[in-house]
């Protein structure tokens, strides 16, 4: 390993002001080119994870780098550049169309006051087509349903061009086969060499993407490894706090609850 | 769509210019110009400073709402609603009490406690303990306005109710009937900086509609730009109402139109801001100079044709352009 990780928690700790749910001591390193998925229960501190990553919140104790630099020591144009974040659900009270949205993805590569020119538009139209929304470029974001939101903040985060993609529950709102995009788009993007950690409360998305795993136990621990060594019936069933069985169909590991 | 209504805008300018009730109500020739002197002075040190101010008026309270309405993700604020306009409107009447209606004091005391309004909210915003940062201005705004609007009533109470109390009152009702070009010099500075300001930051306020983290994610970490584009809102908008006095709905108003006509983008919706509050307030300062003897009080001519507009746009179907 030459490379330094792209992402690497060092004995992190953060907490929300007293309340229960805080992470402790966390450390864990997500390899370049890897989807790493953080798998838990609902509530148990997934998106604190992402957002520790962003740099949005500070831990209190503990040291997060990326690609072997400090996330302190990054401007905040080059955090935007170097990582993107598709959030789990973004207020939107006034009516962007789909690509003027989408073209707020270049801020962090803008100077404060430059608005988007012609090369900015030619990419954020690539990302609306790689997420097979560009036919709704001219549309009101407020007329798009659940997925296609989903979508156009996907292409949003591309238009960032980051070499770090969060996604916090990219699967939701999404039908089937948008789901299937997604995954392929998400497997294209590790193909290129790229990196991504998503959350997700479900296995099954973990199964169908991750190589890397973060398992948030309820009670607040955290193990993390690869999906070969840390996807087994004993760890799922303790973080869901259930009984599950695994069984492997055409090379699909699939979950019985 | 915006070089239309800006060359509508010039247009309009140069006919407001020559339509007053000097010699005779109506339309002033500009031969007469040539002929009658008197006719070149009201039009060059009465008309021309007033369509000037007026333009201004609307530019600024336009183009400050837009920026709010982006700025708190809320249609229903205008550009005065953090105590700045009923701060405004407070000085103005310890002004007209304290000092009997000269113009230069109830220009300074308005400015300063417009300002002050703004001061007031801001901190109270931040000692609020519960709810976001923009819900907590918002809320302390209110807080403050209703503040002020108490002190207004005060004074108007005390007020001499023959001769102080009808010009508060006419100035809690705006109007630019006294403006000459010291009120446009005075005032110019703040608009100039402020308006170049608001128009270079156009794209970027989009991303102040975006929640925190999300903005944050993009680069921009919200806090500072924020700041500096409610500073600059403010201090331009208290310099042109401590000169015309409230007119509020405008600024409410122009930007749903603008939004309307232009989508919500900040690059097309601010320029278009400005151009549809500036010729509005033009039209509405001139309609309310000539088609009465008297002033009509230009807060409720902007009232008057803003409803009836508002109600006509935005029950159109397909005026996106």
């Amino acid at each position: 390993m030459s490379n330094p990780p792209a992402l690497a928690f060092a004995q992190v700790s953060f907490t929300y002001g007293g309340s229960s749910n805080g992470i402790e001591d966390c450390s864990f390193a997500v390899p370049e080119g890897s989807i790493t998925a953080i798998l838990g229960p609902n509530g148990a501190g997934k998106t604190t994870l992402l957002h520790l990553a962003l740099g949005w919140l500070q831990p209190a104790s503990g040291c997060i780098s990326l690609f072997g630099k400090q996330l302190g020591a990054y401007t905040p144009r080059d955090r935007g550049i170097t990582q993107s974040l598709l959030p789990q659900k973004e207020p939107t009270g006034f009516e962007f169309t789909v690509l003027e949205y989408a073209l707020l993805g270049r801020a962090p590569h803008l100077k404060s006051l430059v608005p988007p020119g012609e090369r900015d538009i030619r990419i954020a139209t690539n990302a609306l087509a790689r997420t097979t929304i560009l036919p709704l470029q001219d549309q009101s974001i407020s007329k798009l349903s659940g997925g296609e939101t989903q979508l156009l903040l996907l292409a949003r985060s591309l238009t960032q061009q980051p070499k770090l993609l969060l996604l916090d529950e990219p699967m939701n709102h999404l039908d089937l086969k948008h789901r299937r995009g997604m995954l392929d788009l998400l497997q294209d993007w590790r193909a290129s060499g790229k990196t991504a950690v998503l959350t997700t409360h479900n296995p099954d998305t973990a199964a169908l993407l991750a190589d890397h795993l973060i398992l948030v136990f309820p009670g607040g621990g955290m193990r993390s490894g690869t999906f070969a060594d840390l996807f087994t019936e004993e760890n799922l069933s303790s973080v869901y706090g259930l009984p599950i069985r695994t069984v492997t169909h055409e090379d699909r590991r699939f979950l019985l609850y | 769509m915006l070089p239309l209504l800006s060359a509508i805008l010039v247009v309009a300018t140069l006919t407001a210019l020559l339509l007053g009730r000097y010699p005779r109500p109506g339309f002033t020739s500009p031969l007469s110009l040539l002929s009658d002197p008197l006719a070149r002075k009201v039009l060059f040190h009465l008309r021309l400073p007033r369509v000037l101010v007026s333009i201004l008026l609307g530019m600024t309270l336009g183009c400050g709402g837009a920026v709010f309405q982006l700025i708190f993700s809320n249609p229903l604020v205008e550009p005065g609603f953090l105590g700045v306009s009923q701060g405004a409107a407070f000085g103005a009447a310890i002004a007209i009490l304290l000092f009997g209606g000269s113009l230069p004091f109830i220009q300074a005391f308005s400015a300063l406690c417009g300002i002050l309004g703004l001061v007031l909210a801001y901190r109270l915003a931040r000692k609020i303990r519960f709810g976001g940062w923009l819900l907590r201005l918002i809320l302390s705004g209110l807080a403050v306005s209703a503040l002020f609007s108490a002190g207004i009533g005060i004074v108007k109470f005390a007020a001499d109710p023959l001769t102080q109390l009808p010009e508060i009152t006419f100035w809690l009702l705006g109007g630019l009937s006294h403006v000459s070009w010291a009120e446009l010099v005075s005032i110019l500075p703040a608009v100039f900086i402020g308006l170049t300001l608001l128009m270079l930051f156009r794209w970027r306020v989009n991303l102040l509609t975006l929640s925190d983290e999300t903005s944050f994610a993009l680069g921009t970490p919200p806090e500072r730009i924020r700041l500096v584009l409610i500073l600059t809102t403010t201090v331009s908008v208290a310099s042109v109402i401590s000169v015309s006095g409230i007119v509020l709905w405008l600024g409410l108003i122009v930007p749903h139109l603008a939004r309307r006509i232009f989508g919500a983008d900040g690059r097309y919706s601010l320029p278009g801001s400005l151009i549809i509050g500036g010729l509005f307030a033009l039209i509405c300062d001139t309609l309310a100079r000539m088609v009465l003897p008297g002033e009509i009080p230009l807060g409720i001519m902007s009232s008057l044709l803003g409803a009836v507009l508002f109600a006509l746009i935005m029950t159109r179907r397909g005026f996106r352009a």
